[in-house]
C-alpha cells in the first residue's frame, strides 16, 4: 500500500505518532514519479532538491497544532506562477521563464498550511485543450491505460494524483479543465464558485471564467484542499468577498430529503451508454440514500459551447497579448525590427491551438463583428446563467455526467478542434453561470477507463457539492480503484 | 453562412501580432470559418431584450488605495529579460 492510499487526517495520525516523517512523504513522491513518470510524462518542472531540504525542516518543527495539510506533496499545474521555480504554462514562449518573481496567492497561502510542491504538472499549453496533446512539451498519458488520453488542460495534474506520484494537486478550470480530466483518470476534481479562489498568480486564459481548484482522490480531502486556499484577495479585483464555511462540516449531514435535478440535455443523444448507464446506476444510488432526483430542462445547453468559444478566445487573445519577447519568455533570433520581432517571437512561440483561439478572439473582437460575436455571446451567457438560477430555484443540485465520454486515444480527436470542443458540452455551461461544479468517480467502462459524475451546485455553495459528493464516495467502491503501472501488482 | 477571406485572415494575424506563414493562412481560413459557422447557431436566440453578462459576480468597480509597497526591484524584474543594457529592457530600434 502506498503512503498516497491514506487519506489526510490518517496520515496526519501517523505523522504525529511518530510512524512516518514529512521525508518519507516526499521521498514516496520522488521515488513514484522515477517509477512512473517516463509512462505518465505528468511533470515539466520538478522541486526535488528544495522539498527534501524542506521536508528535513518540517521534521524538525513537527508541533501539535500543525495543519491537516502538514507537510504533504502536492503538484502545482504550470499555469501557477511559483517563485523561483519555473513556470511555464506549457508553452515554448515561457520555455526559459526559470525564475518566477512572486508567488500566486494560493501558493502563499500553501505554503502557511505547510505543503511541500514537488513540482510542475504538464497541461496543454495556456490550458486550451481537453487531451494534453496541446502541452508544448511532451503528451501526459492517461495513468488506467497509457494508450489514452488524461484530459485536459490540467492532465497533468489529474493523472499524478491518479498515478500516486503525488498526494495533491491543484489544477485550473476554465471549461471544463479540471472536472474533465478528474473524470478521465479517475480522481476528484472541483472547480469552485467563480470569485471564491484568488486568481493572482494563474497566468490567464478567459479571466471571467478561470478558478482555480483542488484535485484528490477522496472528496473529504478535496474539501481540506480547498479550505486552504480559498478567501478574499485584494490582488485579484474579481475576488469575492464573502463569509467562508468549514467545508469538513458538510461531511456530518446525510442527503435524506435532498432535492437533485438531471438536465434532459445531460443525457441526451451523443452520451456514451455506458456513461448514461454508471450516471443512473448513481441516481439509484441517491434514492436509496433518501434523496428524490426529477428530469429537467436546461433549455439553452446546446449555445453553452459556442458561446463559450467566442468569449473564452475573446478574452484569451487580450490576456495573452503580453507575451511580446520584451520583458520575459523566448524571443525570435531572426533580426528584425521592432513590429517584427513581436510577431515572429509569438509565431515562434505559441502552438497551433493557442494561435488558433488568438485568431478566433481577435476576429470576434475586431471592428464590425464585436456585437454580432462578442456581445451576442455575452448575452447567451446571461440566458445559461439564468437557466441555472432558475433549476436551484427548486433544487438544490444539478446532476449528470461530466464528459459524454470516457478518455479518448491518443491522436483520435486532435485532428478535429470543433468536435473537441463540443465533448464539453457538459462542463462548459458551468463556467458561464459561474457556480461550482465537481467530478467524482461513478464507474468504469468495459475497457477499464474511469466515469466521472458531475455535481453542480449553486453560487458558492461548494459544502452541499461536498456532501452530496461525499455520500454517494462513502456508499460505493469506485474510489478506492487504483490503475496498474510500472512495478504495480 | 459567416465567409471569411484569406485577406481577412492575414489581417486578423496582423492585429493579432501573430506572423503567419501561407500554409497556416489556408489552414486557418478554413478552421476559422467551420467555427464561426458553427457559432451562427447563437442567432437561433433572439436576444434583443437580454443584457450581456460581463461578470457573473454583481460585482461593481472595485477600488484599493494606491499606496506605495515592497515589490520586485528593478534587478529582479530584470533578470528573465530576453535582453538587456543599463537596467532597461532593450529591444530593437523603433528609428532609424
Amino acid at each position: 500500500m502506498s503512503l498516497f492510499d491514506y487519506t489526510l487526517k490518517e496520515l496526519q495520525e501517523k505523522l504525529h505518532n511518530k510512524e512516518i516523517t514529512v521525508s518519507d512523504l516526499v521521498e514516496a513522491s520522488y521515488n513514484r514519479i522515477n517509477e512512473v513518470d517516463d509512462e505518465i510524462q505528468a511533470f515539466l518542472t520538478l522541486n526535488e532538491e528544495e522539498a527534501k531540504q524542506q521536508a528535513k525542516q518540517l521534521d524538525e518543527q513537527l508541533g501539535s497544532d500543525a495543519s491537516i495539510l502538514y507537510g504533504v506533496p502536492i503538484g502545482i499545474k504550470d499555469n501557477i506562477v511559483t517563485k523561483g521555480l519555473r513556470t511555464t504554462a506549457a508553452s515554448q514562449i515561457l520555455e526559459n521563464l526559470n525564475d518566477p518573481l512572486y508567488d500566486a496567492t494560493v501558493i502563499e497561502k500553501l505554503k502557511d498550511e505547510k505543503t511541500v510542491t514537488i513540482g510542475k504538472l504538464n497541461m496543454d499549453e495556456f490550458a486550451m485543450g481537453s487531451t494534453n496533446e496541446n502541452s508544448g512539451f511532451k503528451k501526459v498519458r492517461n495513468p488506467w491505460n497509457t494508450d489514452y488520453v488524461p484530459g485536459g488542460s490540467s492532465g497533468g495534474s489529474a493523472a499524478a494524483v491518479a498515478a500516486g506520484e503525488v498526494f495533491f494537486s491543484l489544477g485550473s478550470d476554465t471549461g471544463g479543465s479540471i472536472r474533465q480530466p478528474a473524470s478521465f483518470c479517475g480522481v476528484v476534481g472541483l472547480k469552485p464558485t467563480y470569485g471564491l479562489v484568488s486568481r493572482f498568480g494563474l497566468i490567464a486564459f478567459a479571466s471571467s471564467l478561470d478558478q482555480i481548484g483542488p484535485i484528490t482522490r477522496t472528496v473529504e480531502d478535496n474539501a481540506h484542499l480547498l479550505q486552504a486556499i480559498v478567501g478574499h484577495d485584494k490582488m485579484d479585483s474579481t475576488s469575492a468577498n464573502v463569509e467562508i464555511p468549514q467545508y469538513a462540516d458538510a461531511f456530518k449531514q446525510d442527503v435524506k430529503g435532498l432535492r437533485i435535478a438531471v438536465p434532459k440535455e445531460y443525457l441526451a443523444e451523443g452520451v456514451d451508454p455506458e456513461v448514461k448507464e454508471a450516471v443512473l446506476a448513481a441516481l439509484k444510488q441517491y434514492e436509496e440514500l433518501g434523496a428524490t432526483w426529477e428530469e429537467v430542462s436546461l433549455p439553452h445547453s446546446k449555445y453553452a459551447v459556442a458561446a463559450y468559444y467566442l468569449l473564452s478566445s475573446s478574452e484569451a487573445s487580450a490576456n495573452l497579448a503580453r507575451f511580446d519577447g520584451v520583458r520575459y519568455g523566448v524571443r525570435t533570433e531572426k533580426r528584425v525590427d521592432m513590429l517584427d520581432m513581436f510577431k515572429q517571437s509569438r509565431a515562434e512561440g505559441f502552438g497551433d491551438e493557442v494561435k488558433r483561439r488568438i485568431m478566433l478572439g481577435t476576429f470576434a473582437l475586431s471592428s464590425g463583428y464585436y456585437d454580432a460575436y462578442y456581445k451576442k455571446a455575452q448575452k447567451v451567457r446571461t440566458l445559461i446563467k439564468n437557466d441555472f438560477e432558475k433549476i436551484f430555484e427548486d433544487y438544490d443540485v444539478v446532476i449528470g455526467p461530466t464528459s459524454p465520454t470516457t478518455a479518448y486515444k491518443i491522436g483520435e480527436k486532435i485532428d478535429d478542434p470543433l468536435t473537441m470542443y463540443v465533448d464539453d458540452i457538459l462542463t462548459i455551461p458551468v463556467n458561464l453561470a459561474g457556480v461550482p461544479g465537481i467530478s467524482v468517480p461513478c464507474g468504469f467502462s468495459k475497457e477499464g477507463l474511469p466515469i466521472g459524475l458531475q455535481i453542480i451546485g449553486k453560487h458558492f455553495d461548494e459544502s452541499t457539492v461536498y456532501r452530496v459528493a461525499y455520500a454517494f464516495e462513502q456508499a460505493t467502491d469506485h474510489h478506492k480503484k487504483r490503475p496498474t503501472l510500472g512495478g504495480d501488482k | 453562412m459567416a465567409d471569411i477571406s484569406k485577406e481577412q485572415v492575414k489581417h486578423v494575424a496582423n492585429l493579432a501580432r501573430l506572423a503567419i506563414t501561407d500554409e497556416e493562412v489556408e489552414r486557418m481560413t478554413k478552421q476559422l470559418a467551420d467555427i464561426i459557422n458553427y457559432a451562427e447557431l447563437l442567432n437561433e436566440l433572439d436576444t434583443d431584450n437580454v443584457k450581456p453578462t460581463t461578470h457573473v459576480l454583481d460585482l461593481k468597480n472595485v477600488m484599493r488605495k494606491d499606496e506605495p509597497r515592497e515589490w520586485i526591484s528593478k534587478e529582479d524584474a530584470l533578470k528573465n529579460a530576453p535582453d538587456q543594457k543599463d537596467g532597461q529592457f532593450r529591444v530593437p530600434s523603433i528609428l532609424e
